[in-house]
């Protein structure tokens, strides 16, 4: 789950971290007053959930409180790569001296916590890995001693910055790892890091991205998601156990088990077809469950012919069939569909699907096939 | 004939009196794998499957009494880092959880914990293991694969069970299948499955059936260059899946470029391994 700057930096804040006084609204005029209430001179800044936002005019300088309420009126208008932008965060203006990355991540390979840091901060830390590599140190910490004093000092040594930042800079250090642990986040960046006119260090940036799986222990972080984050189909798939990402083809799938489910995608790939969706319905084949899936998958208007593809291990092959059955009674639909079923008791549900006209198969090379020509005969038409 | 489960193994079921404990440890126990206990807290002192096995309420006196050498996890995500470090601390070497969602700070102390322990845990968001024809530990049906000289090694769940399958139409036998599980911090590896595939005199070759994701399949490319004698074939699932987007599994996915099928695809074939292109497919590759 994302958050978006302003809910990042509120919980830099509350882990000591110093951020920039300011405010997130929703309209234009409360825009106004606090842009007069923090002096004048401010940013105005979109709050959506991706990159870019600077190139795309998202972010402004605004000298009065007029022109904060000008800037937040055409900023709360815009779609940023097709979001909506539905709140911006009016920040004080500070005059920056140094910009400073920091931040840190899960490294998989070596199964810890990563905390990078770069001299070059302000811009993307993925931009800054391809053009100046050297640029980027990184300490990687013991999941069961936590972040070090020597390490913090290592970051501080590293990025260039005068020594008489560095107690200020090993307490933001030792912030956003708290930050990060205590939220079971997989990111907490802060970009930039700046160190003030005033020669004082501050988070003018942040990013954070939560561990999905951790949101039980943090049922008030679990309420800041953004529904603009994913897509009406995949929250409504999540609510059915299933798990769904759509694609751009037109041979809906629904598959049990997420390997399984890519591999679909990708025959149907293989013999010149187009998948428009992953979807793993996990494991059980209710038919109140394939009902749901079947409509969310035939919602999407590109879709022209439906796979099944069903492993029958503990899930049933008939138990499957019949789940489909009693689904496309509740959901009738006129595209063309191919079952797939293999496994236990396979073939009796064959003949059960087979008893009501629909096609089968029973090679995954076959299914993707016949789902390929149903969806060629369907354009044809 | 097999690496990790087989008749030595004392089984003992985390989690034994919940709906799926109960559903597979019958399937288990049909299977002929050796069930000894459970372990449910505050259900201490009762008995499962028709008396046959005894519930204790914590791992330690279901080791002391029973000398369960393997403990199979089916404990709610939340529970789940503290069941596999009671397993540990209790003395078991092997640990199997099928448990999906655990947290994933969670995982990267209980692996790092593990790892001073010198215990070794597969999965979790695994199926578990078959060694078929001697014991099954996890929720792999039991009747998708035949005894035989193979071993495979997989990320997946039901994509392992299609190339079980699979090998089964084409009469291959399986000396041991093992799910490590979809999560992006785990136990048992790719590498460590190979090692011990390499090392097991009743293992001819091995497939690998790996996922977008990661960069492990990019290691097992490695080790399989530097060190393995014996065949080794692969699957990759993915090759469609969009960047930035999670496949199902919570390690399923392509981050800042990283973890592309294209890309294991690459490491593997430069060491010199042939890469599916469907899973039905792989059969033929075995030579």
């Amino acid at each position: 789950m994302k958050l978006h700057e302003y809910q990042s930096k509120q919980l830099f804040a509350e882990h000591g971290i110093p951020i920039p006084h300011g405010q997130m609204t929703m309209n234009a005029s409360e825009a106004k007053s606090i842009a007069e209430e923090l002096g004048g001179r401010v940013v105005v800044k979109s709050q959506v959930l991706v990159g870019g936002r600077g190139k795309a005019g998202g972010i402004r300088l605004a000298n009065t409180p007029d022109e904060a309420e000008e800037s937040a009126t055409q900023i709360l208008g815009m779609k940023i790569k097709d979001l909506p932008v539905r709140k911006v965060l009016i920040d004080e203006a500070v005059d920056i001296e140094t910009e400073i990355y920091l931040g840190i991540t899960n490294d998989r390979a070596r199964r810890c916590p990563v905390m990078i840091a770069s001299a070059e901060g302000g811009v993307e830390i993925e931009e800054v890995a391809k053009t100046n590599p050297d640029k980027i140190v990184r300490v990687w910490i013991d999941p069961l001693l936590g972040l070090q004093d020597y390490q913090a000092r290592y970051l501080a040594a590293s990025t260039e910055m005068p020594s008489e930042h560095w107690r200020e800079f090993m307490s933001i250090t030792k912030g956003l790892y708290q930050t990060f642990i205590q939220t079971d986040a997989t990111l907490a960046e802060i970009n930039p890091l700046v160190i003030t006119a005033d020669k004082d260090l501050m988070a003018l940036d942040g990013k954070m991205v939560l561990d999905d799986n951790g949101l039980f222990r943090h049922p008030e972080l679990a309420e800041m998601r953004d529904l603009d984050e994913e897509a009406a189909e995949e929250r409504e798939a999540r609510k059915y156990g299933s798990s769904y990402v759509k694609l751009d083809g037109e041979i809906g799938c629904m598959v049990n088990g997420a390997g399984l489910a890519m591999a679909t995608m990708d025959v149907i790939n293989l013999y010149g077809g187009s998948p428009a969706n992953f979807l793993d319905i996990g494991g059980g084949a209710s038919a109140e469950k394939v009902a749901a899936a079947i409509q969310i998958i035939i919602r999407d208007p590109n879709v022209k012919a439906v796979l099944f593809n069903i492993f029958g291990g503990i899930t049933r092959g008939d138990e499957v069939a019949r789940g489909i059955l009693a689904a496309l009674k509740k959901t009738p639909s006129k595209l063309p569909m191919v079952v797939r079923l293999v496994g236990t008791n396979a073939e009796e549900g064959r003949h059960l699907l087979a008893d009501a006209d629909m096609e089968t198969a029973v090679s995954l090379a076959d299914a993707a096939k016949k789902a390929i020509a149903a969806a060629g005969a369907v354009e044809g038409s | 004939m097999s690496i990790l489960v087989d008749k030595s193994t004392k089984l003992l079921v985390q989690g034994i009196t919940g709906r799926e404990g109960l559903f597979h440890t019958a399937r288990m126990i049909e299977y002929g794998t050796n069930v000894v206990a459970g372990v449910t807290p505050q259900k201490g002192g009762e008995w499962v499957m028709g008396g046959k096995v005894p519930v204790f309420d914590t791992v330690k006196s279901a080791v002391e009494a029973t000398g369960a050498n393997t403990s199979l996890i089916f404990v709610p995500s939340r529970f789940s880092a503290d069941a596999i470090l009671e397993a540990a601390d209790a003395g078991i070497p092997l640990i199997v959880c099928i448990t999906e969602g655990i947290p994933i700070q969670d995982m990267m102390k209980v692996r790092r914990y593990l790892d001073q322990m010198g215990v070794r845990l597969v999965g979790p968001n695994c199926p578990g293991l078959l060694s078929p024809g001697t014991a099954k530990v996890g929720i792999i049906p039991g009747d998708i694969a035949i005894a035989g000289n193979v071993g495979v090694v997989s990320r997946s769940g039901t994509l392992t069970y299609e190339v079980l399958h699979a090998l089964k139409q084409n009469e291959m036998g399986v000396s041991t299948c093992v799910g490590i599980g979809g999560d992006p911090i785990n136990g048992t590896s790719f590498v460590d499955t190979l090692e011990l595939f390499e090392a097991d005199p009743h293992t001819e070759k091995v497939v690998l059936i790996g996922e977008i994701g990661g960069t492990d399949e990019e290691q097992a490319a490695e080790y399989i260059r530097d060190h393995m004698t014996k065949q080794v074939v692969a699957f990759i699932a993915g090759k469609t899946a969009p960047p930035g987007k999670r496949m199902g599994h919570a390690g399923a996915i392509v981050e800042g470029g990283e973890g592309t099928a294209e890309e294991k695809i690459k490491a593997l074939a430069a060491a010199g391994v042939m890469t599916a292109d469907r899973p039905e497919e792989i059969p033929g590759l075995l030579q």
